[in-house]
């Protein structure tokens, strides 16, 4: 692989991520239509991985692309790895912190764009997990989109430190995940 | 219904595990990543505005995947940090394929420029330097892996010179990390630290230099701290020479070597009190270019001349001392070489030294026994060197094959 290939490639992700941020700027959320095929013929996730965790929560990130042509929306996930799945994004709350708490009507992945799922940022949050999740393994993820079409994607474990979010108080789950 | 059943199907098509082991064209995009690009955008940018953009040596790159793994065939890069780690006691051979899973796709691509999953720093991956990552099983690793070792992966034999610091020796899995950028080596060395921790705890570290890039012409003979041209015997990457030295060809290793890291100590203050005819002959070549005494200390190319070991001088002795180390480490049996890839070390001076410095000795063999241990043997029975040498670090390690894309350093003996 040459440098200018990965600059390219680079250049790609750029002008992707400002198109993201473009595209999210905008009113326009509208889930896709029927007439342009299901949702998840235009989706793929490129760099997924999930925090390791001995017990309780962890979450899973990635790089989520929707190829198509009209904005796509996932409205849930489920793994084998996790009793409940929640769809977090990040938000400031009245007293100026930031905070996740479950996203409203799901990620919207715009057309010819992308979605970052960051520590920090939006992001697939899983609790009660159902074991162990060891860096190396590699677990099962199902994407359910408004249109009711499915993406399954695998995503390694990996130790991370971060991904200590304070979480909307709410009685269902603690205040922090848990660091390992 | 039959769209779910569409997109089902495409998606596990589309995402399998090619992701995880460097996913293609798709690898490294992301937010974070994209910082770093504007960075490498922004610097490129600058450039094209100059009459005369300079090469940034930054965006150089070595390929990960191949036959053999980079970092031996390589030219030595500027910089190297070599970790051996220990496995703990409750990983077994699954365990190490899980690491080794997570170690290879990150070094497929921090090599590459492209920042690691979950990489807390990612701006740091985006100047690789021609960066390398090199992996290397010692006896246990092997023992855990449930898999047949090479009679010599084992420590080597004691020599008479050795004064070894169990703190500098052996290791269940070794890592060489090289770039000719030291921030380069920094990040991946934490990053990879980082990703082997639940599996292993450090046993040593131990970093090393040479020239900067740039600042001598590439493929030059490197120079040790005592002033010498070292390794000037050795074979030429890319040669059948070569490969025939370094390449096992059994079993899983095959692709493969073997690695002999030793750290050896270098006696500066005493080196100091030799005059440079002494240093000369110590060795048995010119400190001026390399060349053996036999040949001229002028030019570049008498560095490669042919020694002549029969020359006498006027007084009737030998030209090159009997007792030189040129001639002590070569031997007429052909079998008997080696590939030296060393790094220089300047550390933390102890008690009242001005020095801690020395050479930080890495050498590739496919058959340490056969080729690496009898060149030992005559080095410790007669070297004028060990006057001023001292090894006080050793370790042995089988050096796996390499990988393509969507395979892993290990599967010969993991998968």
């Amino acid at each position: 692989m040459t440098i200018s290939h990965t600059r390219i490639a680079r250049f790609g992700a750029l002008v992707a991520a400002s198109v993201s941020l473009l595209t999210a700027c905008s009113a326009d959320t509208d889930t896709p239509e029927a007439n342009h095929g299901p949702a998840a013929e235009s989706v793929t996730i490129s760099d997924a991985w999930v925090k390791a965790a001995d017990e309780g929560m962890s979450a899973a990130f990635g790089e989520l692309h929707n190829s198509g042509e009209s904005d796509v929306t996932v409205v849930s996930a489920t793994t084998a790895a996790a009793d409940m799945i929640e769809l977090h994004e990040t938000v400031e709350n009245e007293t100026g912190a930031m905070i996740m708490r479950e996203i409203e009507g799901g990620f919207v992945i715009p057309a010819s764009g992308a979605l970052a799922l960051e520590p920090g940022a939006d992001h697939i949050m899983l609790m009660g997990l159902t074991g162990a999740l060891a860096a190396g393994q590699e677990i099962s993820f199902t994407l359910t989109f408004s249109d009711d079409s499915v993406y399954e994607f695998t995503a390694p474990v990996k130790d991370y430190a971060g991904a200590n979010e304070t979480y909307e108080d709410h009685s269902d789950h603690a205040a922090e995940t848990e660091a390992e | 219904m039959a769209t779910a059943r569409n997109g089902h199907s495409r998606g596990t098509l589309r995402t399998n595990r090619r992701h995880f082991l460097l996913g293609g064209a798709l690898a490294g995009i992301g937010a974070t990543t994209a910082i770093g690009a504007e960075y490498a955008l922004g610097s490129r940018q600058q450039q094209t505005s100059d009459s005369a953009p300079p090469a940034l040596n930054g965006g150089n790159t070595v390929p990960f995947f191949g036959h053999h793994q980079a970092g031996i065939a390589t030219d030595a890069q500027a910089y190297a940090t070599l970790l051996a780690l220990d496995v703990r006691d409750e990983v077994d051979r699954d365990g190490l394929r899980r690491m080794m899973l997570i170690l290879t796709d990150d070094a497929a691509r921090l090599t590459q420029g492209q920042s690691a999953l979950a990489d807390a720093e990612p701006e740091l991956a985006v100047a690789p330097a021609r960066l390398t990552v090199t992996f290397g099983f010692g006896p246990h690793f092997v023992e855990i892996a449930q898999a047949e070792a090479p009679g010599w992966l084992r420590p080597l034999p004691s020599f008479g010179v050795d004064r070894l610091d169990p703190a500098f020796s052996d290791g269940d899995l070794l890592i060489q990390i090289a770039a000719d950028d030291p921030l380069t080596v920094a990040h991946t060395t934490r990053m990879i630290l980082k990703d082997a921790r639940s599996f292993t705890s450090v046993r040593w570290t131990q970093s090393g230099f040479r020239r900067a890039h740039g600042t001598v012409k590439p493929g030059t003979t490197m120079r040790n701290l005592f002033g010498q041209v070292d390794g000037t015997s050795n074979p030429v990457p890319g040669t059948h020479d070569f490969d025939r030295v370094v390449w096992n060809t059994d079993g899983w290793l095959a692709g493969g070597t073997g690695a002999v890291v030793r750290r050896i100590s270098m006696n500066l203050d005493k080196w100091d009190r030799l005059d440079r005819g002494g240093k000369e002959q110590s060795v048995g070549r010119y400190l001026s270019n390399g060349a053996p005494l036999t040949s001229s200390p002028v030019g570049d190319a008498a560095e490669f001349d042919e020694p002549d070991f029969a020359a006498t001088s006027r007084a009737g002795f030998p030209v090159i001392p009997e007792f030189s180390h040129i001639v002590r480490a070569r031997s007429e049996r052909e079998e008997e070489r080696i590939f030296r890839r060393a790094y220089n070390y300047d550390d933390r001076p102890v008690d009242d030294a001005i020095s801690n410095s020395g050479l930080l000795f890495v050498s590739f063999q496919a058959d340490v026994d056969a080729q690496f241990v009898p060149i030992q043997d005559r080095l410790d029975q007669l070297d004028l060197l060990n006057e001023w040498t001292t090894p006080v670090g050793s370790a042995v390690f089988a050096v796996p094959p390499g990988c393509s894309d969507g395979g892993y350093i290990g599967e010969t003996i993991l998968g």
